[in-house]
């Protein structure tokens, strides 16, 4: 099966690009980038601020299943061209990361379909790095805490 | 010699895997990497010949040390690696597009 979302990240670049395509209008997909209530859904963050407008600004904040704040989020909005385009910025907080640059373009291909194509643009290439290995460095982590947990059993 | 399944293997090991995570980002002599492990240094030997093998590491010489780093070419095609970060984004966007259909 073809997977409906792709990521090209070349090596020792600072950047990559995302690209998915939608069984959605191009305005519903639009929706989704711009009103709190859906982004909380669907990005499962807590939208603390979201001024959805040529220089406004954002923040997110996600807690775990305990309630804690695992991470803040904030950015501003640098062009925003309703069904077409938002450049904005975006950070992490307490994080190594740094700030990144993300340019989403909203293209229609049919009245029901729709594509995003989502660039983005880290400080150096050892930050996009570490972005794109966090998910894989916790999958490992977790691996390791379950094999932790069954060794503690069988103690 | 099938290079391909072998380097699917190489990277199946998550001992591996921490491996090239540790090294994607700046290259590392053996016993730098070792050192991240509680492996026995004899173990961590033989990942690093076998990743050298399947050419995701490269080995370079400099001065009386040798410092493995990632042979991108490689690592490129081992798509696996960016897999788990590809997967977390999927996932948000199937969200997404079955919350939006109740928009329609």
């Amino acid at each position: 099966m073809e997977q409906k979302t792709k990521i090209n990240a070349e090596p020792h670049r600072q950047e990559y690009v995302i690209t998915r395509e939608f069984d959605l209008p191009v305005e519903l997909l639009f929706r989704a980038h711009v009103e709190a209530d859906i982004i909380e859904q669907w990005m499962g963050t807590k939208v603390l601020k979201l001024e959805s407008r040529k220089f406004g600004g954002y923040q997110f904040e996600t807690a775990d299943a305990k309630g804690n704040v695992a991470f803040k989020a904030s950015g501003v909005i640098h062009e925003l061209r309703p069904s077409q385009k938002i450049i904005r910025t975006f950070e992490m907080e307490n994080t190594p990361f740094g700030v990144q640059l993300e340019v989403y373009d909203f293209e229609k291909l049919t009245d029901d379909t729709s594509r995003l194509h989502m660039h983005v643009i880290y400080e150096s290439v050892a930050k996009r790095d570490q972005v794109l290995k966090m998910p894989f460095a916790q999958g490992l982590n977790w691996a390791h805490n379950r094999l932790q947990d069954v060794a503690s059993k069988l103690k | 010699m099938n290079l391909r399944r072998d380097v699917f293997q190489a990277i199946a090991d998550p001992t591996r895997r921490a491996i090239l995570l540790l090294v994607a980002s700046q290259s590392l002599t053996a016993g730098a990497i070792a050192s991240n492990f509680d492996t026995a240094r004899p173990t961590i030997s033989k990942h690093l010949s076998i990743l050298t093998e399947c050419e995701l590491l490269v080995q370079h010489q400099q001065g009386r040390e040798i410092y493995y780093h990632i042979n991108a070419k490689n690592m490129k095609e081992v798509a696996d690696f960016i897999e788990p970060f590809r997967k977390m984004w999927d996932e948000r966007f199937n969200k997404l597009e079955a919350i939006m259909k109740k928009y329609k």
